[in-house]
């Protein structure tokens, strides 16, 4: 048991760093971010010339082999680039679906002629892809989809409505599930394939979130026609094609959690008085900083486990559901005690209380996001009950039964 | 069908434990489900005997128990991370023996704090298990208010009360003021009171001391610095104690949910049930990986430890005990007998949660430490 890095991994961490020392910025404050001052137009620009020059490093896929455009490096080298960039201003969100999810399905299903268009691009993006499976009566319930693909020959109409489609306004293609069967039970009627954004009878309307942001979308479909050869994996196969793309999900262990909440919530202390006295010296925000490491700390080393049985060549197994589950609600639990510390003054909002508010408040505007995002916590716990500990599923009506019926 | 996996190889994060030190565990695992039966730790429970001899006997002979001293001092020879697999095993079979006492606390004031003569004279009786020891080193949060003990440089006076093995033991390392303090426990004035635990199967006493002869281990800041390396290691190697009910008491009560019925269907099929199982599991997952960074920084003595030791000490004790409430609750009305063994879960958490401390002076270290880094 060890946290040291090999001579290996300590020779590629300076690698990495003289790479981002000559490539990107170094964050000057902790709560800074990537394109500060620029307009959503600018921001996507400035972040593609970002990922192009990451790509032409290697760096955006490391794991992946050379002739995929990767490095053919290591688990471990991927979550060294990750520490060291984390210092850096680069671009979070934007590419998160495409890298981490997409792509790696287009790299299992797509055509080789599709894979030779796509995955460069989409590596150094130049294309950026979203995700299209939720819809208003399939959340949860992913087998629930009712948008329906009618096959004409060799191409497939689509007609339907997606719903919290992440970076659907600024994507290029996305991976999409649709029904394919109407008499199949459930989960066996549906069919992935490739969508292109920009084409015919796509119309995406952005969401406004409780966040105050627009970062995702509805997507109608009307007539839109998608080629044969842009279907990912069987006709009927979508099922299975969207549990490989969940597990890159998995596999893509670290995330972006935030790992100094407990630092911010003592520098914010620091500055609170509570009765006269810096409010880092009560015994009860003493225990709640405590509180937020061990949430916190406890996530990173949960993560360091499924990357030592990665690295033994186990594959990180449903019992890592439990990252996002703690993380999500440590993250609103830690910005609601943060935002406490200042009392009636804590409820204004940053413009008026002050900038050191703004990382916190952001993140306690967006908790209730992240608990729903990816699976609700109460999925969350189903495949923890489920998959984890042998418990009984769900007891359900719609497994049988044709989709039409139900 | 997906992506080729990643190239693994060369990959050393290893933030776990190595396949010799896993079968030490499971030979150890096996003999305690052999030895510290249900039956077994009842003996203790009613009182019969002070400590499970049998399963001391065992743990002591597979070098087991002495996994952290050294060879010279009649140990194994091993190390801290195998001393961590076995406190695990031990916590999940409840076994009803001495070794917190024994080993955690005395062995180790006495590795760390002790003379060379001292080591000599006490550590091989205590690895051969021909001595029981123990260690009192003084509470931030009591009760009963007994005044300190007195040291004069030879003799001591006084009384220390909650002693854990108190009437087992054959020596015992006390602090006395500013001292550490070596007695052997067969000296003249020494006299002792059982008192009842909450946990019978980890019994307590109270040593009255009256002009005992007695030798000092160490003294002043040099014994403060001890007494808090000494209840770091041990605030870890009891988080692995917890671990190890913690996740017996929730397979205990998986499987009960798994075979109760009620409203025609298996309990452990209700979402509530499964959903505070799930919650069980991930405060238990949560303890174990605080528990593991507890017994790298132990192992490595890291300055990192009373920061990692306190952090699993608090995860493990809320841990276990949240995990031994719920399951007597997931058993429902059986859960509360007698014969069930859920309450001796629910009673060594209480046991092994305070024996050094309550969780809340350690998240208040915890709290100084974190703050301390910051600044
Ligand atoms: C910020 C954000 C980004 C997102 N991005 C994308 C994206 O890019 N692409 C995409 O396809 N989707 C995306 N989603 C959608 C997300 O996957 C769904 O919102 C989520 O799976 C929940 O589905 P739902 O909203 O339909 O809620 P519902 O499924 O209707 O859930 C409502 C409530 O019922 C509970 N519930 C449902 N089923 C059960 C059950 N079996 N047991 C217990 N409780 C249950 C839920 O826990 C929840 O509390 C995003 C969501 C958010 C918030």
């Amino acid at each position: 048991m060890d946290f040291k890095d090999s001579p290996e991994e300590a020779a590629y961490r300076a690698e990495v760093r003289a790479w981002l020392q000559a490539n990107s910025q170094p964050r000057q404050r902790a709560d800074q971010v990537f394109g500060e001052g620029l307009d959503d137009a600018a921001k996507l620009a400035a972040a593609k010339a970002w990922q192009a020059r990451k790509a032409q490093a290697g760096y955006a896929a490391i794991t992946w082999p050379k002739e995929m455009g990767g490095q053919g490096g290591t688990a471990m080298q991927e979550v060294i680039y990750k520490q060291e960039e984390a210092g850096y201003l680069v671009p979070r969100m934007i590419f998160e679906n495409s890298l981490g999810q997409c792509l790696p399905t287009i790299a299992t299903w797509a055509l080789p002629e599709l894979k030779a268009r796509h995955l460069a691009k989409g590596l150094a993006g130049e294309e950026i892809w979203c995700q299209l499976f939720s819809e208003p009566a399939a959340g949860s319930d992913t087998g629930g989809i009712r948008t329906r693909a009618d096959q004409q020959g060799d191409q497939w109409i689509l007609n339907g409505q997606k719903v919290w489609t992440s970076g659907a306004h600024f994507c290029d293609y996305g991976i999409l599930l649709a029904r394919s069967d109407w008499d199949k039970p459930k989960q066996e009627g549906l069919t992935m394939f490739i969508l292109d954004m920009k084409a015919p009878g796509v119309e995406i309307r952005p969401i406004h979130q409780m966040s105050g942001d627009a970062e995702f979308n509805e997507v109608f479909l009307n007539d839109v026609r998608i080629a044969d050869t842009h279907r990912l994996g069987p006709a009927c196969g979508g099922w299975k094609v969207m549990l490989s793309t969940l597990m890159h999900e998995r596999l893509a262990v670290g995330g972006h959690l935030p790992t100094d909440l407990h630092k911010r919530l003592i520098d914010l202390a620091r500055k609170c008085r509570w009765n006269g006295k810096p409010a880092i010296d009560d015994a009860r925000v003493r225990e709640r900083v405590a509180d937020a490491f061990l949430l916190q700390h406890g996530v990173e080393l949960i993560i360091a486990r499924g990357l030592t049985a990665l690295s033994k060549g186990k594959a990180p197994g449903p019992e890592m559901s439990i990252t996002k589950l703690v993380a999500a609600k440590a993250m609103q639990d830690i910005a609601s005690f943060a935002l406490e510390l200042a009392g009636p003054e804590g409820a204004l909002s940053h413009e008026s209380i002050g900038q050191d508010w703004h990382y916190m408040q952001r993140l306690w505007l967006g908790a209730p996001g992240a608990r729903v995002a990816g699976g609700t916590d109460e999925i969350m716990k189903n495949v923890i009950a489920e998959r984890v500990l042998g418990l009984p599923g769900e007891i359900r009506n719609d497994r049988k039964a044709p989709f039409r019926e139900l | 069908m997906c992506l080729p996996l990643p190239n693994f190889q060369d990959v050393t994060v290893n933030f776990d434990f190595s396949d010799d030190q896993r079968r030490l565990q499971d030979e150890v695992r096996k003999m305690l489900a052999a030895t510290s039966t249900s039956a077994e730790v009842r003996k203790v429970l009613a009182g019969r005997t002070a400590y499970s001899e049998p399963v001391w006997r065992k743990l002591i002979d597979m070098g087991a128990a002495a996994a952290a001293i050294p060879e010279t001092y009649g140990g194994a020879g091993l190390g801290y991370l195998e001393l961590c697999l076995v406190a695990e095993e031990a916590g999940r079979h409840l076994a009803a023996v001495p070794l917190s006492s024994s080993f955690y606390l005395a062995a180790e004031a006495l590795l760390k704090g002790g003379s060379e003569a001292q080591k000599q004279r006490w550590l091989p009786r205590i690895a051969s298990g021909e001595l029981i020891a123990t260690a009192a080193l003084g509470a931030g949060e009591t009760y009963l208010a007994t005044p300190a003990l007195r040291f004069d440089g030879s003799t001591l006076n006084g009384k220390a009360a909650a002693v854990p093995d108190g009437i087992a033991a054959g020596l015992a390392i006390l602090s006395a003021g500013e001292d550490l303090v070596l007695v052997d426990l067969d000296s003249s004035g020494v006299d002792r009171r059982a008192l009842a635990s909450l946990d019978p199967t980890r019994p307590h006493a109270e040593l009255n001391f009256r002009d005992t002869p007695a030798e000092r281990l160490q003294g002043g800041r040099q014994g403060a610095d001890i007494v808090a390396r000494v209840l770091n290691g041990a605030a870890v190697l009891l988080a692995f104690e917890q671990v190890g009910g913690a996740a017996r008491i929730l397979d205990i009560s998986r499987d009960y949910s798994l075979e109760r019925k009620a409203f025609g269907r298996q309990i452990g099929s209700f979402q509530a049930l499964k959903h505070k199982m799930a919650d069980i599991y991930t405060r238990n997952e949560l303890a174990r990986v605080h528990a593991y960074y507890g017994a790298w920084a132990l192992a490595a003595d890291a300055p990192a430890l009373p920061l990692a030791a306190a952090a699993a000490r608090v995860a493990a004790t809320t841990a276990f005990k949240h995990a031994a409430e719920e399951g007597i609750e997931i058993h429902g009305g059986i859960g509360f007998t007698w014969e069930m063994d859920c309450h001796l879960y629910l009673r060594r958490s209480r046991h092994l949660g305070q024996l050094i401390g309550s969780e809340h002076a350690w998240r208040d270290r915890l709290a100084h430490e974190l703050i301390e880094e910051a600044a």
